[in-house]
This record gives C-alpha cells, structure tokens and sequence, in this order.
C-alpha cells in the first residue's frame, strides 16, 4: 500500500485519513448542534463554544505569490467547549506549494476565555495561544510584526527547516449590538527563542441578513446567512513599531450556518499594500456535535452503581 | 517529534482536556432552585421590558425551532429539563417576567453552564421568550381540559 505513496506525502496523507475516519466513526453517534457562527476567519469574536461540544473545521486559503509559486494552504480545527467560559482548541497545519511540495507545518493549541460572567456593551476575551510550527505555515491565520509576502517565497525545503515556537496573546474586544457583532483583536506574540515581541491587529463586523427566526425549519432562510468583513495586518515589533514594512488585508465574508450543525464559510480577501499577497480566497468548514465532553467524560468514570 | 508522536501527544493531551472539563453532572434540586434564582438577579431595567413580539402570531412557531436548534440538547425535548439543565415549565419560569427570562437568554449564567446567547440577535431571543411562555400556557391549557 506504501509503494503507492512512494514519498512522506503519502505518508502523512493516510495517517491523515486514518485519524479522520477515526474521528468520524466517533462522532457519528452524537447528535449534530445548530451553530450561528459568524463569517470571520482571522478575528475572533467573544462567543464561545457551548460547553459539552466539539466542533471540527476544516479551512482552507488559496494564495497568489508574486516571485514565487501560488501556494494552498489548509489546517483543521477541533473546538470544545470546556466550560461556558473557556473554549478550547487544537489546530494542525498544511500547505502544498504548487511545484514544490506538499507538508505538514506544524499544530497550535489555543485557548479563550471569558472573564466577565455578564454580557457588557464590550465584551473582553483573553486568548493564549501556543504554536509549533515551521517556517513553511502559509496559513496566515493571523499576521503580525513585519510578516510580508516576501517572506512566503522561500522555497518549502528551506523554509520547513526553520522551527517556530511561539506563545501568542491576544486581548479580543467584542459587542454584539442590534444584530451587528463588532470585534477588534490586539495580537502579541513572542517568538520563544531570542525574538523580540510582534504585534497584529484584527478587527470585524458582521450581521446576519434576517433578524428574526423563520416559523419552520429551513436550510435557505435569510437568518442562516451572516456577511461581514475583516481588516487584520500587523503592526510591527517591539523595536520599529508601526506600519512601516508590514502587510494589511480587507476581506469580505459569508457564512451559511444550516440547521443541520454544518457552517460553510467563504471569504475573498485582497492585500492592501505592496507588501501583502494581492488575493487570498479562503473557505472553510464545520460541523458541530453536542454532548462530546461527555461521552469522553464518560469513557474515563467508572460505572456507577 | 514526528507526525504520529505529535498526533498521539495530542489526542491525549485535548481528551485530557475534555476528560477534566466532563461530564456534566445532572442538576440536583438544590442546583435547580438556585438556577431558578438567576432569574431574580435580572435588572428591574430588563425585568421591566415587555416582549416586542407578544403580538406576532409567528413569535411562538419560530421560538419552538430556534429552541430546538439551541436550547433542547440542554433543557430536554419541550422543555422538560434534562440531564445538564432544568425544566423551563416549572413556575419559577414561567411566572417570571418575558424581560428576565430575556435577561438571562441574553448573560446566561456561565458560571452554571447556561451559554450567552448574545449571538442570537434580540428578535430571535424575543421569539424565544414567546416560546418559553408559551410552554406554561400550554400546560395550564393541558390541565383544565384533563379536569372532570
């Protein structure tokens, strides 16, 4: 079976397909959960996870590079909602340069919190994120310091050899207010060997297309659909501060959250300066199961009399 | 590390996490009435506010399916309560005013696993409330005709 996949890439393909069927087979007992997600793909907002489910996502970005080959890059998420005020998360990167080759870049795990119990006109969240990956991630799930295409170049055999581990901080500021979510996130993040600290920036704002619940299940009803748009760029590091040498991208979102638990999200998004990638589309996505925390949960007590 | 050590690590690892943070244990009665106290807390400013949706002859419809999208899985199928959350028919419920049960829809009460439902936009919650309401009516309803 090996022989067919004569490289690393046929590898990592069926180990890959091994842990989705894995995870399908699991997943295929538990009820499905209706999610009102908004179309964002790089800001965060303050809703979070309902506790008790699981959430995978699927997301790909298709780039365009100048001086170098266009490049797709994807990555899978698992979200659980540990409590009502923590969510967690697993990320595992890819990307396949076109003419080059196809790797696995590395995984990031992230977690958000809700400080406040009440809802507030500002909602603060705090996020932390670890990331271990390698100079080839092309996902650009956020951008910061003096990130710029340029850097995207760099042939995969060179820059996979790169290794980044780095703790990502970020204070999210979200109000939903009369249907509209508005979200700015401020992004640090700290390289963990001798980096100075970067910054970023994203910022959103969304609505669904209809206030109001339709008085029958639909799958094409106008509430089901949330547009919005993305700004996010970076801003720098802790010695050159600001928008000097960094790149901005404008992205313009839809999301159609079907009563069945699935979310398909797409999003156009075009670079704003001579230092960003002139197009990036992505899409991604998802499905949510309610109740795995406990069938785990359950897997792990003992029985009770 | 390689890919199937980092994988295996992983797992691990994210269904410790969930191990940690599950199952839920079902709410006692104590728990339910100091659930039931969340309503108490609301504002008099959202206690005060009526339904804007008392009238709509959809309100109720459109609440039923949106509290089958989000709130069954939790309260039970109509409501009744289930294992992580209480019943909505009780009278502590549905003798609450329609603006603290909006209250409590829109802050939930996360440090007892109720989500916030901000996300929904305010009709669609109204349109909840309506069905909520709804669920003690039909009760009352459902009562008097099983009277001799």
């Amino acid at each position: 079976m090996l022989s067919l996949f004569p490289n690393s890439f046929g590898l990592f393909m069926l180990r890959l397909i091994g842990i989705v069927l894995l995870m399908v087979s699991t997943l295929v007992h538990l009820p499905s959960a209706w999610s009102q997600e908004n179309p964002y793909i790089v800001a965060y907002d303050h809703n979070l996870e309902e506790p008790g489910s699981l959430e995978v996502e699927y997301f790909s970005t298709f780039g365009t590079q100048r001086r170098g080959p266009d490049f797709h890059a994807y990555w899978a998420e698992l979200e659980y909602g540990a409590t009502a005020w923590w969510t967690t998360e697993l990320y595992l990167d890819g990307q396949t340069t076109f003419g080059e080759s196809t790797l696995f870049t590395g995984y990031r795990w992230e977690n958000r919190f809700r400080p406040l119990q009440n809802e507030h006109l500002i909602n603060p969240v705090l996020y932390v994120e670890f990331e271990n990956t390698n100079g080839a991630d092309k996902i650009l799930k956020e951008v910061e310091g003096h990130d710029v295409e340029a850097d995207y170049a760099v042939p995969n055999a060179v820059a996979r050899q790169e290794r980044a581990r780095e703790m990502e901080f970020k204070l999210i500021l979200s109000s939903n207010y009369k249907g509209w979510n508005f979200t700015e996130n401020t992004i640090a993040t700290k390289n963990l060997s001798n980096e100075p600290w970067e910054f970023g920036y994203a910022m959103g704002a969304s609505r669904p297309l209809a206030m109001k619940g339709a008085a029958h299940r639909c799958n094409f009803c106008r509430q089901h659909f949330v547009v919005g748009v993305e700004l996010y760029g970076g801003l720098g590091d802790r010695y050159s501060f600001g928008l000097k040498d960094t790149s901005h991208y404008l992205g313009a979102g839809l999301a159609w959250n079907l009563p069945s638990g699935w979310t398909f999200r797409f999003e156009p998004t075009f670079g704003l300066n001579d230092n960003s990638h002139q197009f990036l589309l992505r899409w991604g996505v998802s499905r949510e199961f309610s109740g795995f925390g406990s069938m785990v949960g359950g897997l792990f007590k003992g029985r009770q009399e | 590390m390689k890919l199937y050590q980092f994988v295996i690590v992983s797992v691990l690892l994210f269904s410790g996490v969930i191990a940690a943070a599950g199952p839920q244990d079902p709410p006692r009665r104590t728990g339910e009435e100091s659930i039931y106290d969340e309503l108490k807390k609301a504002p008099d400013k959202f206690r005060e506010r009526t339904n804007p949706l008392a009238n709509d002859v959809d309100a109720v419809a459109a609440g039923g399916v949106l509290f089958e999208e989000h709130c069954e899985e939790c309260h039970g199928k109509e409501a009744m309560g289930g294992k992580k959350a209480p019943s909505l028919r009780a009278e502590e419920v549905q003798n609450a005013a329609p603006g603290a049960i909006f209250w409590i829809l829109t802050n939930g009460v996360v440090r007892k696993k109720m989500p916030v439902w901000s996300k929904l936009p305010e009709p669609e919650r109204w349109q909840l409330v309506s069905y909520i309401k709804s669920l003690g009516a039909a009760s009352a309803r459902g009562s008097q005709q099983s009277r001799p």
